[in-house]
């Protein structure tokens, strides 16, 4: 399928790998439109985009705290409370609560990744009132009913068992087991059979009061809806949550190096290889000269120095990326690659003579222009539907950046020369600290 | 491969959109259909689409070539396919990799999909790109040129995609299986990326070959979405793709016909890797090109009741209520040229075995051929399918997929906007009689994807 397959990296493999990571969405942003922001008389602060097009409203919210929040021992809490908040709430049991969004053509739905706990809400702006009601109650009344939880640990059980052959899922788990050891971040985002099997009502509307609160919510609206109704609505919505939430610390931390790849053994003709590092921190002054290299690596062109190097010239592999990527505790740089199994030691020595290449020498003049330029230009292509621009301004509050974060990226991007990208490029691209993981059955790594 | 993208909506919206929400809002009044999409074509038969969508200044430029991977003869699976992989590579004027390399540049993503029916190659740039674009592009329309080099590496390229999207992956394998078991004889039955064996013998004459047979004017149709009035496009489609001339006497290749279907088939696959054991059920089905009036849109209906999101049949019986699978649903492939597909699915619930999970997903499947969905399931599916039909307006490119997705099989425009209308107008009784002819197990394979004990995937540290 998919030709320049960077792309279908970007599309496939990318996604693959920010969904186990924990990632939601992409990075990047880019606004035609004002961005107001909006506070309540309840204390709730929420940025909008007035968009009349369509007859939609868009809202994605967010409660800091994610699976790092969960107890030992009850990882998949989150993603189990997510997959039933929207199953029965209030005066609804399972069914009717689903039957009556039908009805209404809402969506509601809820997600999380290691720092936040997600929800999502879309409707038609003329059955508004009657959709909020449906929100509302999902949010402050979830029934989290004994057969609801039952069926739904049992699908987790049925997706664990199957994502155990998922070489993408499997070497992006063990990247982040080995690379955090003892932190909440080594821990396996939608659990394991024993934590799912573990987890009980009480534990689900434990880590809900903790969690859901107004204190760590931040929120972005999209849509055929004022500054003044959007305020009623939130109010209406979240005023029965806790104003604090109660979230335990979780502590910064660095990516532990582990040089030697660890194996993971799954079936098949391909492994797919994972490695990374420390990164930079968004609010980092590198931050944007470290985007900028990263793009120079691994990003989606065929110019990428990992894709010229291992797919263009040698064929060695369908999709091979790199990406930064900002945790609320943790920066990393991480790549992956999917490469036969007789040749995933080649591939990653490729990917390390790439690393001292541009460590030692740095990009070309005309790398670091060609990847500013699409860093730039592109930015508008995150922001051309409802979905895209409530995606971004969510990200952009749980990054701590302002509303005129489309501006100032732009002018950060702008700012950054090829000697920012070399001297970047002599910390971020050190070979000797990667953690590296693999999933398959590789036959060239050596014994 | 399909689904790339999933198929969406119509656009430019205000107006149509208002009208859709106000009819499903009341629930009664009969919205008008509204054209958004204007088409023309060029001189040389090249049709034009421009869909305004005027939200941010971007557009979505798409070429559709009247070509696919069914198109391919036996020994020759996965040429088109692989075609689509060596349009990136150099032409006169362009270097390899180059097209991609100045999208990039630009600001702009590119990428292409090979479908059975079709072939198309998109960007997203900034609006004030476009040009650029449909200069590249239609360059690359006649222009390839091709190094034994390049054909040798990226056919390495596409082995190993294979691997990544089929052969690691045992749904994908069960599913190129079941494919190619239902249909006997047509060339739906090939796989789109090709047979293992069969790519490693594409050569760089058979992709020039085929490329000079179906890569013309007069065989693609460019779809333009986003802040662009089709004046515009006009006169710069006029100006690019306009100035190659017409291709003589071309058509597509006629397809191995598919017999009547006799008997029911049965595949089984043993995997270590399939984790929860599963059952899929392919029935053969009208697309929307080939079914009756009305047909197609029944059957969208029917696996929206039957299967589409927990408020479905299946999913409401066998997942809630009976606790035989922990997943089921039902889906519905209906843009395509020659023949649509069915398929019904249930993932077992713990402990369940497979026959237990099919004779439930039976059951519920003959109670619908018998009884028909209820007025609440009928009103639930339609509201669902229009609705999506709605949201799908805010993503330009799933915008511009379903236009040309369904031009690409001959369908018009009208086709494409009416289709909310016709939706409306479908009846019980209409899904129940679509149900009974089509749910039907002589014209149907059976999957079953099997958990193997042994080779569970173990960690080991070395």
């Amino acid at each position: 399928m998919i030709a320049p397959a960077l792309a279908h990296a970007r599309a496939g493999g990318r996604r693959l790998a920010l969904a186990l990571l924990g990632l939601t969405a992409w990075q990047a942003a880019a606004a035609a439109a004002e961005i107001q922001e909006v506070r309540t008389p309840g204390g709730v602060v929420a940025w909008l985009v007035e968009e009349r097009s369509l007859p939609i409203v868009t809202i994605r919210f967010a409660f800091e705290g994610g699976a790092a929040q969960e107890p030992d021992g009850k990882e998949g809490v989150a993603s189990l409370l997510a997959a039933t908040l929207d199953q029965g709430a209030g005066h609804l049991p399972g069914a009717a609560f689903q039957k009556q969004a039908d009805r209404l053509s809402t969506r509601i739905s809820f997600d999380t990744d290691r720092d936040a706990f997600f929800g999502s809400f879309e409707t038609l702006s003329a059955n508004l009132a009657k959709s909020v009601e449906l929100l509302k109650l999902a949010v402050s009344a979830p029934l989290l009913e004994p057969a609801t939880l039952e069926r739904t640990r049992s699908q987790f059980l049925a997706r664990a068992t199957f994502e155990a052959g998922d070489h993408n899922k499997v070497a992006n788990a063990k990247w982040m087991a080995q690379s955090f050891p003892g932190h909440a971040y080594s821990r396996a985002l939608l659990g394991t059979p024993e934590s799912i099997r573990a987890v009980t009502r009480d534990d689900l509307e434990a880590y809900r009061k903790r969690v859901l609160a107004r204190g760590n919510l931040r929120v972005a609206a999209v849509g055929d809806i004022d500054a003044a109704k959007l305020a009623q609505v939130l109010d209406d919505v979240f005023s029965a949550l806790p104003a604090q939430p109660q979230l335990s610390p979780v502590a910064d931390v660095s990516p532990a190096t582990v040089v030697r790849p660890q194996v993971v053994k799954v079936d098949g003709p391909q492994s797919v290889a994972v490695f990374g590092r420390r990164g930079y921190a968004r609010n980092d002054p590198d931050y944007m000269a470290a985007l900028v290299l990263t793009q120079i690596l691994g990003g989606g062109s065929s110019e990428a120095r990992l894709v010229r190097e291992i797919r263009e010239k040698r064929g060695l592999a369908y999709w091979v990326y790199s990406i930064l990527y900002t945790f609320k505790h943790a920066s990393v740089l991480i790549g992956g690659v999917a490469s036969p199994n007789e040749a995933v030691g080649k591939s990653l020595a490729l990917v390390r003579e790439q690393f001292r290449e541009l460590a030692e020498k740095g990009p070309t003049q005309e790398e670091v222009e060609a990847a500013k330029s699409y860093l730039i230009g592109s930015y508008v292509l995150s922001l051309d539907s409802n979905a895209k621009i409530a995606e971004q301004m969510l990200r952009s509050q749980l990054q701590g950046l302002g509303r005129d974060f489309v501006a100032e990226r732009k002018a950060q991007i702008a700012k950054v020369t090829r000697a920012d990208v070399v001297r970047v490029a002599r910390s971020l691209l050190a070979t000797d600290d990667l953690s590296v993981a693999v999933a398959g059955q590789p036959t060239d790594l050596g014994p | 491969m399909p689904g790339s993208w999933k198929a969406a909506a119509a656009a430019h919206a205000a107006l149509a959109t208002v009208g859709l929400t106000v009819a499903l809002a009341t629930s009664d009044a009969e919205a008008a259909p509204q054209r958004r999409a204007s088409e023309f074509t060029l001189a040389n038969g090249m049709q034009v689409v421009v869909i305004p969508d005027r939200r941010a200044p971007v557009v979505t430029h798409v070429v559709w070539y009247r070509v696919g991977g069914a198109d391919n003869i036996a020994g020759q699976s996965g040429l088109a396919h692989f075609l689509e992989h060596l349009m990136f590579k150099s032409t006169g004027k362009l270097k390899s990799g180059e097209l991609s390399r100045v999208v990039s540049r630009l600001g702009g993503r590119d990428n292409a999909v090979t479908v059975h029916d079709a072939t198309y190659y998109f960007q997203r740039l900034p609006k004030e790109h476009l040009r650029t674009a449909m200069v590249m592009e239609a360059d690359r329309m006649r222009n390839l040129r091709l190094v034994d080099a390049e054909v040798a590496t990226e056919r390495e390229v596409v082995v190993q995609e294979r691997r990544s999207v089929v052969d690691n992956k045992p749904l994908a394998i069960l599913d190129e299986l079941m494919t190619a078991a239902l249909y006997v004889n047509h060339s739906y039955r090939i796989p789109v990326i090709g047979w293992g064996p069969e790519i490693p013998k594409l050569s760089r004459e058979l992709a020039l070959q085929f490329y000079r047979r179906f890569y013309a004017p007069n065989n693609a149709i460019l779809i333009v979405a986003g802040d662009v009035s089709e004046g515009e496009v006009r006169r710069l489609a006029q100006d690019t793709f306009g100035r190659i001339p017409r291709q003589a006497g071309l058509s597509r290749p006629p397809r191995p016909a598919e017999p009547a279907q006799r008997a029911a088939r049965r595949v089984e696959l043993r995997d270590p890797r399939a984790g929860t054991l599963s059952m899929q059920r392919y029935y053969l089905a009208p697309s929307y090109k080939t079914a009756a009036p009305g047909e197609a849109e029944a059957l969208d209906v029917m696996v929206t009741a039957l299967g589409e999101g927990p408020t479905s049949r299946l999913y409401r019986l066998l997942v809630e209520e009976k606790s035989v699978a922990a997943n089921a649903g039902a889906s519905y492939s209906s843009v395509a040229l020659d023949s649509g597909t069915l398929n019904v699915y249930g993932v077992a619930g713990d402990g369940v075995k497979g026959e237990a999970l099919e004779q439930a997903i039976d059951a519920v499947l003959t109670d619908f051929i018998a009884q028909g969905p209820t007025e609440e399931e009928l009103e639930l599916a339609k509201s669902s399918l229009i609705s999506g039909y709605i949201y799908g307006a805010d993503n330009q490119a799933s915008l511009a997929h379903r236009y040309g997705s369904n031009l690409a099989i001959g369908r018009t425009i009208a086709d494409v906007e009416e289709w909310p209308d016709r939706l409306q107008k479908v009846t019980a009784e209409d899904v129940r009689k679509v149900a009974a002819k089509y749910l039907d197990l002589q014209a149907s394979v059976t999957g079953v994807l099997v958990p193997a004990e042994e080779g569970k995937a173990l960690e080991a540290r070395r």
